[in-house]
């Protein structure tokens, strides 16, 4: 159950083993070259020496997370978030620690022991620890070090009408379907790049398209998108079960507009529904791919996502499967002769 | 053999004030094979009756355990038009620790559900300033508002969906450990009450509604008429920005106040000397909180005593506890039991 396995799989921003682990048992019986860089980049391609125009795909493995910063006396872990987290969701909430995934919870002084004006201000980030148990500072340090990561304990699971929830969908979901894209045949160079470290600020991306140099970039992202009640259409970003979702723009790059003309023609010639993202908020690998080396046109598509950056997003499988088909077709478009390249 | 996978079990069944049927079955069943009787009253109480082994010419003591089986909840006030449900509480909850929670809705079946969270990314730096209040809180379950509404009905109930877990020297984190955690320490009492001779006749009661009134303790007591009755509940542990509190792993904390009898008070902590259980004592300055407070006014009086067990993060969904204290507190509420004879309930009304 790949969605289970790559969600699951702890992986914050400079410790991304364990998803490397998931997508090389994913691609061992496909044919192709694998190889890291420096950072870690994960770098997939065909082992042929294919003519035409070079495509990097990228989706980032590294997710959200919190850092051991000191252990106090007390044996309680005072962390730091590794990625832009609201402090809001990580109150009353369960993690693992570490390599041997030790578990923890970050706690909160009970109800009955507050005023009622301090429930109406969040919990400031420096006020929230994780206990793992210990007893004291010595026993603490027994199990984990300063500079341990910890990940949220979550569990991917389906419900409702086809959706599922899991930690991490930003960007794993934007991992497994790059996963499903290269297990496909095609007749150009496809580089296939799981990066690293996206959360702190888009560190492999750039790196790893430098290495590539591709003539053309897509990122592949579980994005924005909070489709819920009482909120403005216009503010939404995205929604679910609306399919793919193409990027004008963002804080970070401003796509080719042939590449998202010729996403959205392809999208309409295979009946694929999609969608343009419509706020301006959060950036990604795109950027980097697009100011690489000399510059090079990109496109984002991406698998809106609910609840981003918490312990509990929330995707639609049907938007899954749409970006999936979308990003093949869009590259056998461009097989075909549908981008010319500058 | 009982131990902390039947905590995990009772921690797993729901059971949100007012609605405890189905905890209250569960609750029924792990007393079984210590009582002599079982019986449910008008209110839902889980009552078990524990007859004194000698027999004697003297009138035998009664003494009644209350452990409250109810827990904290939430309740659907609206199923909107996008299909997500809107809440209200069912006892303290604060709302800062409701964010990004999944949840279980009781709707016409088990469902589950997200509490959702606006992203970072689209927040106002005025939203990050507040806190979410509970009527803007969205219950995610995945269906639309025809689906959702065959589904889910306003008025029913909403659990956290959280397992629990265990973490190092032998603590365990979770929801709903207040009270269920009291409902362990009477089957630890009742399972070493095999073991010694007593008098009285007990009557191990899991008590319904407590979270939002201490209402199962009023007619429970009033129906059994007990001369003691000991109320075992959670207290608060010693964690950052609570430093006057019971540590957590010291044994039970052994209440002391205007709402403690002061001759329960000391021979619970005689008890505790004479069989070395480890335990600190809880200074109650007003109510305790618990349903000794109920207890100790029902009919003509009763002579009250409160057991905790030390407890972090009250009324969040990872309360977490040492399973020793647990244990202890079992082992000193059996022995405590085993003490009491009638000339200790005739000194009851001697000031």
């Amino acid at each position: 159950m790949l969605l289970k396995y790559i969600t699951e799989a702890a992986g914050v921003a400079g410790d991304e083993y364990e998803v490397r682990d998931v997508i090389r048992e994913e691609l061992k019986d496909h044919d192709l070259d694998i190889k890291t860089d420096i950072l870690g980049n994960l770098i997939v391609s065909s082992k042929e020496e294919l003519e035409g125009p070079k495509i990097m795909i990228a989706a980032h493995m590294d997710e959200i997370g919190m850092m051991i910063m000191s252990i106090d006396n007390s044996g309680l872990l005072k962390f730091r978030p590794v990625g832009g987290i609201d402090p809001k969701v990580l109150v009353a909430k369960t993690v693992v620690v570490g390599k041997e995934k030790l578990p923890g919870v970050i706690g909160s002084k009970a109800i009955h022991l507050q005023r009622p004006e301090e429930r109406q201000v969040p919990l400031p980030m420096e006020a929230l620890y994780i206990d793992i148990g210990a007893k004291n500072k010595e026993e603490a340090e027994k199990y984990v070090k300063v500079g341990d990561f910890a990940v949220f304990d979550t569990k991917y699971e389906e419900f409702g009408d086809g959706y599922a929830k899991a930690k991490a969908f930003d960007d794993r979901i934007g991992c497994a379907v790059l996963l499903e894209v290269l297990k496909e045949k095609y007749y150009i160079p496809v580089y296939g790049v799981f990066t690293v470290s996206e959360e702190i600020g888009l560190r492999g991306a750039g790196v790893a398209a430098y290495t590539v140099a591709p003539d053309i970039g897509i990122a592949l992202e579980g994005t924005l998108a909070h489709d819920v009640t009482d909120m403005d259409d216009h503010l939404v970003s995205s929604k679910l079960r609306h399919g793919p979702v193409l990027t004008y723009i963002d804080l970070s790059v401003i796509s080719d507009k042939k590449l998202v003309a010729l996403a959205a023609q392809t999208a309409e010639a295979n009946d694929i529904p999609y969608q343009y993202r419509n706020v301006m908020a959060g950036g990604n690998d795109s950027g980097k791919i697009n100011q690489s080396r000399g510059g090079v046109p990109t496109i984002e598509i991406a698998v809106p996502t609910r609840y981003v950056h918490s312990p509990v997003s929330v995707i639609h499988l049907d938007d899954f499967a749409n970006t999936v088909k979308l990003v093949k077709a869009l590259i056998h478009s461009i097989e075909s002769g549908g981008y010319e390249i500058k | 053999m009982l131990g902390k996978d039947d905590l995990r079990i009772l921690l797993e069944t729901p059971g949100v004030s007012g609605y405890e049927d189905e905890i209250a079955d569960k609750i029924s069943e792990y007393f079984k094979p210590y009582s002599d009787d079982i019986k449910r009253d008008v209110l839902g109480n889980v009552i078990a009756k524990i007859s004194g082994q000698e027999e004697s010419s003297e009138p035998r003591p009664k003494i009644m355990l209350a452990a409250h089986m109810d827990e904290i909840g939430l309740m659907v006030t609206k199923v909107d038009e996008k299909g997500f449900l809107h809440v209200t509480q069912i006892g303290g909850i604060d709302q800062r620790t409701l964010p990004t929670q999944e949840v279980v809705v009781h709707g016409r079946e088990k469902i589950k559900g997200v509490i959702g969270a606006k992203p970072p990314h689209l927040s106002s730096p005025d939203e990050r300033k507040k806190s979410v209040p509970m009527s803007e809180l969205l219950v995610d379950i995945g269906y639309d508002q025809a689906k959702a509404k065959e589904l889910v009905s306003v008025g029913d109930l909403i659990t956290i969906d959280r397992k629990m877990m265990e973490l190092k020297g032998g603590r365990l984190a979770g929801k709903a450990m207040d009270n269920r955690a009291g409902v362990m320490v009477i089957l630890e009492a009742l399972k070493e009450l095999k073991k010694l001779k007593f008098k009285a006749d007990v009557f191990a009661v899991a008590t319904v509604q407590e979270e939002v009134g201490l209402r199962g303790a009023v007619t429970s007591t009033y129906g059994l008429v007990p001369e003691i009755g000991i109320a075992i509940d959670v207290c608060h542990a010693i964690m950052p920005g609570v430093p006057d509190a019971s540590p957590l792993g010291g044994g039970p904390a052994v209440g002391l106040g205007p709402n403690i009898h002061p001759k329960v008070h000391q021979l619970l902590k005689k008890t505790a000397g004479e069989e070395r259980i480890p335990m600190s004592i809880e200074a109650l300055p007003g109510g305790s909180g618990t349903d000794a407070w109920a207890m100790q006014i029902s009919r003509g009086g009763v002579a009250t005593g409160v057991i905790s067990i030390p407890l972090r993060y009250m009324h969040t969904a990872v309360e977490t506890l040492a399973y020793s204290d647990i244990e202890q507190s079992g082992k000193l509420l059996a022995h405590f039991i085993a003490r009491v004879d009638s000339a200790f309930v005739e000194g009851l009304s001697c000031y």
